[in-house]
């Protein structure tokens, strides 16, 4: 091959690659500014309808002004009652998989399918609970909300309890086991101990992934402008009233849904990083 | 994995030295407590039922669903999926138009998510300053830990616009003149439509997409990575040729959770798609998605016919969800279980 040739080649090989790693350079910035743009919207909207009156008065009619104060009761008491369901279930058959699983088809199969429902679309849940509960009883309701939130979290725990207890040592349960404790106090007292903080972190990530979930609330908790400490009917939360208000053509509902958004969405964000920094305490140690 | 198959020799006799005449009789450790045996038993068994709980919840979904979907189904039989009606009002329903706008916005988020993703693992793995790793990988997480309702208020009141004054006049100047390619951008750009809902979709997939990507790109070996390099390679022909051609498995995988995410995906889509039951040629139309259709309708459903139909196009979304991400899974864990024959 001639010196020509070869420099071409060369120069074509060293173009590609540039141009290649400029352009994967350019996507992260894409995702970045995409990010960036959206939490940039919602703070500027957001802290622009913020007012101490969102935690001190109702939703209001169109047309006046209010607050948001029973829909973010609504929604931390059906995200707590749905996160006391789901956090035992999910620790429970966690620790089935992890520690008893090693023989027979249970154990694969529900690994599999709980990945599944990992990503399972929500409205189904929602769709499905209604099924089950919401038309059995005849009336939409706080406890069809938190049911449908709990069938979210539930695989969340799974997964991460069966993870944090793949991550302890043998050794730790071989000596519990020669000091003469029984399976269960083994795997209750030490080794699920040993992993608490990683457990927490799970439950953590349930909790913010619940709390900005809209879809399975539609047909199950739906929505109440009124003040409402019954689960049994139905129950204002923060998304659903977001979504309405978003939807309606009123400005101070407009305004109000994105104070919500604001709330909601630093919610999360707060309890994703509360979960990342118990999860690194955990493993530090 | 090495904790848990290690943990097989859990009840080995050597850890009853406390009783040596045990140790002649085989038998786990738990039958020497006596009172404690029936406990781990009680223990195990619950566990189990629980793990079964979860095991049986798809089982109960896709049975609760069909039941509650079986008028509809029987009503309209296989037509359901194939004619173009929406009407409550004379109570005719075929669910062709939601289920091509699932697939059409899913494929939309797919066609720019996909590369986007790829250049976000790519740079994460190759080019990324040690410092900016953590950071910059968080970062591209949080976009998955948005609520999906927040992207639809952003797409509805700042992205939908500012796409239909700016982005849509401009493909449609580039492409609407094209032979096959033309009619898809054709039609009145006002920011709400199918490629409004597609492009939102492909930000909100990006995340899983990218961190699926990013992890089976860093089970490569790094001496394949290293011959290839030994040999002149560039970085894009490393990656090219040695990583992607490696972890192809797994990355269709991560595709694939992607398109599961997108498929059921509901807020953002609700929010900009348009809710119009047409199936139109032009991408700026307004359509509907399948969940879409049930956020907006279902509770003003009063007719049990139409509820039935709704709930047979939810069950249509589960079992097209269920197909994809357990091909998902499969790919993804048949790529871990390589890694662990070659290493």
């Amino acid at each position: 091959m001639s010196g020509a040739a070869m420099t071409s080649l060369y120069r074509r090989r060293l173009f590609v690659n540039r141009f290649n790693l400029v352009a994967s350079l350019a996507t992260m910035a894409f995702g970045m500014a995409f990010l960036l743009w959206i939490l940039g919207v919602l703070f500027y909207n957001g802290f622009t309808a913020l007012s101490p009156t969102l935690f001190t008065q109702m939703t209001p009619p169109p047309g006046s002004a209010g607050g948001l104060l029973n829909a973010i009761a609504g929604s931390v008491v059906i995200v707590g009652v749905a996160t006391f369901i789901s956090t035992p279930i999910g620790i429970l058959a966690g620790i089935y998989l992890a520690e008893f699983g090693r023989e027979g088809w249970v154990a694969p199969a529900t690994r599999f399918i709980n990945d599944i429902l990992l990503s399972a679309p929500s409205i189904v849940i929602g769709l499905f609970i209604y099924t089950v509960y919401v038309a059995q009883v005849g009336h939409f309701s706080g406890w069809a909300g938190s049911f449908a939130l709990a069938l979210i979290a539930i695989p969340v725990v799974v997964r991460t309890t069966e993870n944090m207890l793949h991550l302890v040592p043998n050794s730790l349960r071989e000596a519990a086991v020669a000091l003469g404790a029984p399976m269960w106090k083994v795997i209750l007292m030490v080794t699920l101990k040993a992993v608490r903080g990683g457990v927490i972190t799970g439950v953590l990530l349930a909790v913010a992934r619940m709390s900005g979930e809209t879809a399975p609330l539609l047909f199950t908790a739906l929505n109440n402008s009124f003040w409402s400490a019954d689960m049994d009917g139905p129950m204002a939360n923060l998304p659903v009233v977001i979504f309405q208000f978003a939807m309606s053509p009123f400005e101070d509902w407009k305004s109000l849904a994105w104070a919500g958004a604001l709330l909601i969405t630093l919610a999360v964000l707060i309890i994703n990083i509360l979960a990342r920094s118990v999860f690194r305490q955990a493993s530090v140690r | 994995m090495t904790a848990s198959s290690a943990s097989t020799a859990l009840p080995h006799p050597m850890s009853g030295a406390a009783a040596p005449k045990v140790q002649r009789e085989p038998g786990p450790p738990a039958a020497r407590h006596g009172a404690g045996h029936w406990q781990d038993k009680l223990f195990e068994h619950v566990t189990q039922f629980f793990a079964l709980f979860v095991l049986l919840l798809l089982l109960a979904i896709l049975g609760a669903l069909t039941y509650a979907a079986l008028p509809a189904l029987s009503k309209f039989g296989f037509s359901f999926f194939t004619t173009n009606v929406w009407n409550p009002v004379t109570s005719d329903f075929g669910a062709l138009a939601p289920i091509y706008g699932t697939l059409v916005t899913s494929a939309i988020a797919l066609l720019i998510g996909v590369p986007v993703s790829f250049g976000i693992a790519l740079f994460l793995t190759e080019m990324c300053p040690a410092a900016l790793k953590r950071p910059l990988g968080t970062a591209v997480e949080l976009l998955a830990a948005i609520p999906s309702i927040i992207y639809g208020m952003w797409g509805l009141f700042v992205f939908a616009p500012i796409f239909g004054d700016y982005v849509q006049p401009a493909l449609k100047s580039v492409f609407g003149d094209l032979w096959i390619l033309g009619p898809l951008f054709q039609g009145a750009p006002n920011g709400i439509g199918m490629l409004s809902a597609g492009f939102i979709l492909s930000i909100m997939v990006i995340p899983f997409i990218a961190s699926v990507m990013r992890d089976v790109f860093e089970i490569v070996p790094p001496v394949l990575k290293e011959s290839a390099y030994g040999i002149g390679c560039t970085t894009w022909e490393v990656v090219w040729n040695i990583v992607l051609p490696y972890t192809k498995v797994g990355v269709i995988g991560g595709i694939m959770l992607g398109l599961g995410r997108a498929l059921g995906e509901t807020m953002a889509v609700t929010f900009v798609i348009g809710n119009a039951y047409k199936i139109s040629a032009s991408l700026f139309a307004p359509g509907n998605s399948i969940a879409s259709s049930l956020a907006n309708e279902f509770n003003e459903a009063a007719d049990p016919i139409h509820r039935s139909s709704l709930i047979a196009l939810g069950l249509v979304l589960f079992a097209l969800t269920l197909v994809v991400l357990a091909c998902s899974r499969l790919l993804i864990a048949q790529l871990a279980k390589g890694e662990g024959r070659k290493t």
